[in-house]
């Protein structure tokens, strides 16, 4: 039979980005257990609306946790207490009844809120556009033969490859430092033969940038591997900090940047 | 911030492991300050601590700004905010490094200043105070017909710690400090990317082990000397009674 829930949520609820954001609680009865998180704020909306009051705003798009848009910090964790999981595929069954959820927003000073649970995310894209590409040959695709890979290169940056670019770890970190996001961009690109050509620039615009951005430094402390919901591990930062310290030694010597 | 921790690190073994040469007697503990003292001319003992001093400006100095840029980077905390992996030296590196400072400068005041007042920086006993004979093999090493003289580290060391607060911050500061390393050990192989999957655990664990080991390296002297294990000596480690010590420098 499916159990069902009595909830007080607090939620951050901000009008725009310059206007001051406070919680507003709210009582939420008759939760299923197998409704998603998002669902649950959708139900919550359409009681606001019904009441005549505006629904909260968060984001959200593919809802099987593959886009990166879901971005709330549900009691004091980035996407909520299930490890490698985004808030639209957590479900309520992991809360109990009677439970006070408090609900915020993304913190981070490159991260203005923009609404509600809604911030934004541009820093993120601005690194992306810093040394996440390649120098390809334009026009029809390459066969997928032609450069050989060899496995374990491959599944490394294929496991580099599955961070969502969601801003977990810059949630979870006490620096707010995009560091995680960065290496497993970095890590990505940097370990496949189509991205050597650009490594060591790529290695130096895309620290650059993220310093540029107004993120915290790094202290090692792996907050951001346990709030991650891809599991991108704290070792890929390790090789953005090899990445980057041969790029600075080569650099002296000969500019790649 | 690694770089600097690298130095200090390797400090803090080196300061343990001549420390504990005090449980090898009163001789072995003053002839090795005598050899730190004397060994290299006095310009480059003062080069040793001032790349020490400017090392740990560094490690401060890194710490503080990256302090200062982390804060700014955000400005608006959590309401509710948890922690999910990290450790509790991880989180208090902060903490741990101001008890630590807090305590360096009092222990430079203390043991290389000597200008803590009520601390007994000599034993007014038969020798002159302060001063006792460099001892090798049971033998006051004699130079030009006179002995040679040294600070006798051991009373000092005896002395300063059988005062129980001075032991008792001294044995908190150091637990700070394995604290402090047991992040830091690891923490600075991350910042430089000598780090993988393997080789994480490895060093996550060894951080544990190196902190264990200086703690226990640095507190077991105030224990041993509030337990009564290590004694003063005025004689600086010469055998037989006091009286004959000075009887065979007379002659």
């Amino acid at each position: 039979m499916e159990k069902t829930m009595n909830l007080t949520l607090r939620v951050w609820r901000q009008k725009n980005r310059l206007s001051v954001g406070k919680f507003e609680t709210y009582q939420l009865s008759d939760i299923s257990e197998d409704s998603s998180f998002l669902e649950m704020l959708d139900i919550l909306s359409e009681q606001l609306v019904a009441d005549g009051h505006e629904p909260v705003a968060f984001d959200h798009d593919c809802r099987e946790g593959i886009c990166g848009m879901c971005s709330m910090t549900i009691n004091g964790m980035p996407h909520g207490p299930e490890q490698g999981t985004t808030a639209c595929q957590l479900h309520m069954r992991h809360f109990h009844d009677g439970q006070t959820i408090t609900i915020e927003p993304w913190r981070a000073k490159p991260f203005p809120v923009l609404k509600d649970l809604i911030v934004d995310r541009t820093p993120m894209d601005k690194i992306i556009q810093a040394g996440g590409f390649i120098t390809g040959r334009a026009g029809s695709a390459v066969d997928a033969n032609a450069m050989p890979i060899d496995k374990q290169t491959a599944d490394y940056a294929m496991d580099a490859a599955a961070c969502i670019g969601c801003g977990a770890c810059v949630a979870a970190c006490p620096n707010a430092s995009a560091m995680l996001f960065t290496a497993a961009k970095v890590s990505h690109m940097n370990s496949l033969p189509q991205g050597k050509a650009e490594k060591d620039r790529r290695s130096l615009a895309m620290v650059t940038t993220m310093d540029g951005e107004g993120f915290g430094g790094c202290t090692n402390i792996g907050e951001c591997e346990a709030a991650c919901p891809k599991g991108i591990p704290l070792d890929m930062i390790a090789q953005l900090n090899r990445d980057y310290a041969v790029a600075q030694v080569k650099n002296f010597f000969q500019p790649v940047l | 911030m690694a770089l600097s921790g690298l130095v200090l690190v390797l400090f803090v073994l080196g300061h343990m492991l001549g420390n504990l040469q005090i449980f090898l007697g009163a001789d072995v503990i003053n002839a090795y300050a005598y050899k730190l003292h004397h060994l290299l001319p006095a310009s480059a003992l003062w080069g040793i601590r001032l790349f020490l001093l400017g090392t740990v400006t560094v490690h401060i100095w890194t710490a503080i700004s990256l302090t200062l840029d982390n804060r700014k980077a955000r400005p608006q905390g959590y309401d509710v905010k948890k922690s999910l992996q990290s450790s509790y030296g991880a989180r208090t590196m902060r903490m741990s490094g101001i008890i630590v400072l807090a305590f360096i400068l009092f222990h430079i005041a203390h043991y290389t200043a000597r200008v803590v007042p009520s601390m007994e920086y000599g034993d007014a006993s038969v020798l002159s105070p302060n001063e006792v004979p460099l001892v090798k093999h049971g033998h006051a090493v004699v130079k030009e017909g006179e002995p040679i003289m040294t600070f006798n580290v051991n009373d000092m060391m005896v002395d300063g710690f059988q005062v129980w607060w001075v032991s008792a911050f001294y044995i908190i500061a150091t637990g700070l400090l394995c604290l402090h390393l047991s992040h830091g050990f690891s923490s600075m192989f991350q910042s430089v990317g000598l780090r993988n999957t393997l080789w994480r655990k490895r060093l996550d664990c060894l951080a544990v082990l190196y902190a264990w080991v200086i703690f226990l390296g640095f507190a077991v002297i105030p224990v041993a000397c509030l337990a009564g294990i290590l004694k003063e000596d005025p004689s600086g480690g010469l055998p037989g009674p006091v009286a004959a010590i000075t009887e065979t420098l007379h002659k």
